[in-house]
């Protein structure tokens, strides 16, 4: 481990992380960010954006991602490749942060680990994977042209998906287990005018069936108890998304669902961790709102790190005095009034 | 430096099945985006197992016939062969070390 002492670990190196990583930078933070794939997150699978400002025709996920993140290396952003092993809380010395290659020392860390899509957990559903099942339409969506595809699921992302299918598919049938959409109006609307896509309310996937591929889906209205049977080559899944937490479960406190809950300035339930974009308990989970709790992640965590430096003496570091007031001259009793 | 080899429906049983070396094939298409995150990967895979493995990829838009042969119907999807059979495969993207491991098992 070497004697160098960051001021920001971030990990993760989607749109919270990109976004918080330019802006640590900028404020002149000794900045690295940990990923252990390759820059992007989840946003650099979407095939379309249309709802991140600035782009009136739109915009690929990939292209948006690979220039925010050549925005943030501008900035010298250091990314290594890494997966987390472990963080060591604070206790009155700075975190320890041990990867897959490397062991480091941060006085902040800032959590952007994402989310990954949630799976049905029904049979056939393992096995028919990347042989019918997917979770990505925009790499599968071309397999096919002229087939029946379903897709599940009832958000933003479903419909989204959905829609961008009819491209190919010739029918896309959108199963939902409830009787209306979370997804907002517009798309919903989208979707009911386009001949392609038929929707199945109040419907579960009780099994996907098939041979080599997927050939069907076995259904269940859970309104009627009525069972029945849609035959379709693709499945295509958006059920949710699993926020990826799970070594974090000891360390900050977590909502029901597994969302790291955090304060109006991003801080976790441990001082000096914060947590930003989709795998923090938020309302709404957008690329936009993923950059915007960088920014603000990497401003508070600046914010914080001034101050432990201001208390806490770090290793190799002059403490500043907590409070040091200014000699102040005596003031005659006239002056004093007068002020 | 070797660079991964652009394979073809006619150019595939030359380069691939008939190839000495162990050979990772890449299907993969301009429209996928885990394709292009591992793109560098294969390239600097291509580099260093150069004269003891090849690299090679199929473009999945250009060469359907290869894609159904094979059952490819998610993409990336990666297989490995040795002496003109699979011997292993992965369907979606992996980091470098987990496609160099399994290449690598294959030498």
């Amino acid at each position: 481990m070497s004697d160098r002492i960051h001021d920001v670990v971030i990990i993760g190196a989607g749109a919270a992380g990109l976004t918080a990583g330019m802006y640590a930078r900028r404020s002149n933070l000794d900045t690295v960010l940990l990923e252990k794939f390759v820059p992007g997150g989840q946003a650099a699978m979407t095939a379309f954006v249309e709802n991140y400002p600035a782009f009136p025709d739109g915009v690929s996920g990939f292209e948006l991602m690979d220039a925010m993140s050549r925005q943030a290396e501008k900035f010298g952003l250091e990314t290594i490749t890494a997966e987390v092993g472990c963080i060591e809380p604070h206790s009155g010395s700075p975190f320890r942060v041990c990867t897959s290659t490397a062991e480091m020392r941060t006085r902040s860390i800032i959590v952007c680990t994402g989310v990954r899509p949630r799976f049905l957990g029904v049979p056939g559903e393992k096995e028919f994977f990347g042989k019918g099942i997917s979770t990505c339409a925009t790499c599968d969506g071309a397999f096919y042209r002229d087939m029946e595809v379903a897709v599940i699921g009832g958000g933003d992302s479903a419909l989204d998906e959905g829609l961008y299918l009819t491209r190919f598919a010739s029918t896309v049938h959108i199963i939902h287990r409830r009787d209306r959409f979370r997804a907002i109006h517009a798309l919903v609307r989208k979707a009911e005018e386009n001949p392609k896509i038929r929707f199945h309310l109040d419907t579960v996937v009780t099994a996907v069936t098939g041979g080599g591929f997927v050939e069907g889906l076995a259904l269940k209205n859970v309104r009627t108890g009525a069972e029945s049977t849609l035959p379709v080559a693709g499945v295509f899944l958006y059920v949710g998304l699993i926020p990826n937490t799970e070594m974090f479960r000891d360390l900050l406190a977590l909502s029901g669902d597994g969302f790291i809950l955090t304060d109006s300035d991003l801080m976790t339930s441990v001082p000096g961790v914060f947590a930003a974009g989709d795998v923090r308990d938020t309302p709404l989970r957008q690329i936009v709102t993923a950059a915007s709790d960088g920014a603000l992640a990497a401003y508070s965590a600046g914010k914080y790190i001034e101050n432990i430096s201001a208390v806490i003496p770090l290793e190799g570091v002059a403490a500043e005095p907590l409070f040091a007031p200014p000699p102040v001259p005596p003031l005659s009793a006239s002056e004093a009034e007068s002020g | 430096m070797a660079k991964p080899i652009e394979v073809t429906d006619s150019t595939f049983q030359a380069q691939v099945i008939e190839n000495p070396l162990p050979v990772v094939v890449d299907f993969w298409a301009t429209w996928c985006p885990p394709c292009r995150m591992i793109a560098p990967f294969l390239e600097q895979i291509a580099g260093e197992y150069e004269g003891k493995a090849a690299v090679c990829k199929v473009d999945v838009d250009k060469n359907s016939a290869l894609a159904q042969k094979y059952n490819v119907r998610s993409i990336p999807t990666l297989l490995f062969f040795k002496g003109g059979e699979v011997k292993d495969q992965a369907i979606g993207a992996l980091p470098k070390d987990q496609i160099a491991a399994r290449l690598a098992k294959l030498l």
